[in-house]
């Protein structure tokens, strides 16, 4: 059974209703997740990661290729990704000069990727399969508040939310695939909110 | 002896921040990032204030961008850099 099947098949209401959500401790935050809300927090920053991963410089390149843009970090990318998440992900540095925003693009884009796969890693190694209790030192809350809005920013536009406060589930209708992730969706603005609240 | 023109006294230095400081970094509304976060983002990233840093995400919210800091075109891309790390929808600018 992946997730989706029991996000999908109704019992995901339940998960909700007791929909976990960070508290403070000592050095940090603490939750505790269910193993199905576990699984679709793991399945998304794993997504997250491939998809910024996957045409990284470094990772075309690779490091023993002798590539020098690879070894320095800079970027062979001077435009904005065609995908339009990757584009929200690694967006323009200028908003009307193309040319500077190649520029900082070549010096920005690999660090901005390596740091968005470095969070989505944290969150994974932190996060049991099985779920359970996470209890998260400081550094790991920001790892977790930036791969969670990576990812919230991700489905945001595979979902087309173009306005603040737009009430997705009223769009959609119930038997279209993409309500179950208007769920998930708030469910990790909650998640997200109590972490930021935790850290105040 | 009488006080030195102010013109000669003003350390070239403040005239040169001034000269350079017409670069800003904006952040943009978006739909997605919480009023919390950005607040927090904020005041993380530049140590503003909470009052500040609510002030700017309001801002942003309210009037679809703000200017959240100044400074050298360099200073602004590492400002940029580092609200792209957050998520959020920054630009480097030269104020007209």
């Amino acid at each position: 059974m992946s997730w989706e099947d029991d996000w999908l098949s109704g019992e995901d209401e339940e998960g909700l209703e007791v929909a976990a959500s960070f508290r403070p401790v000592p050095g940090g935050a603490a939750a505790f997740f269910e193993e199905a809300q576990a699984g679709v927090i793991r399945y998304l920053v794993s997504q997250l990661a491939e998809l910024v991963s996957a045409d990284s410089t470094a990772a075309d390149a690779g490091i023993d290729s002798g590539d020098l843009e690879a070894q320095l970090g800079l970027s062979s990318h001077a435009q904005l990704p065609d995908d339009p998440v990757l584009a929200r992900l690694l967006p323009d540095g200028y908003a009307d000069d193309p040319a500077a925003s190649a520029e900082f693009r070549r010096y920005t884009e690999e660090t901005l990727r390596s740091d968005k796969i470095a969070s989505a890693q944290a969150v994974l190694s932190s996060l049991p399969p099985g779920g359970g209790q996470v209890r998260l030192s400081e550094p790991e809350c920001q790892q977790w508040l930036k791969a969670l809005n990576d990812v919230r920013l991700a489905l945001s536009v595979r979902l087309g939310i173009t306005e603040d406060n737009e009430d997705l589930s009223e769009r959609l209708s119930a038997d279209d695939p993409r309500a179950a992730y208007v769920w998930i969706y708030q469910w990790l603005a909650y998640l997200q909110e109590s972490l930021v609240e935790s850290l105040s | 002896m009488g006080v030195a023109p102010v013109e000669v006294e003003q350390p070239t230095t403040g005239r040169d921040a001034a000269l350079d400081a017409p670069w800003v970094t904006v952040v943009w509304n978006d739909p997605v990032n919480l009023m919390n976060y950005v607040t927090y983002v904020f005041q993380k990233v530049f140590g503003y204030p909470k009052a500040k840093a609510e002030k700017l995400m309001l801002d942003v919210h309210h009037r679809g961008k703000a200017v959240v800091s100044s400074g050298t075109r360099e200073a602004m891309e590492r400002d940029a850099e580092v609200l792209h790390g957050y998520g959020l929808w920054a630009t480097v600018s030269h104020e007209s």
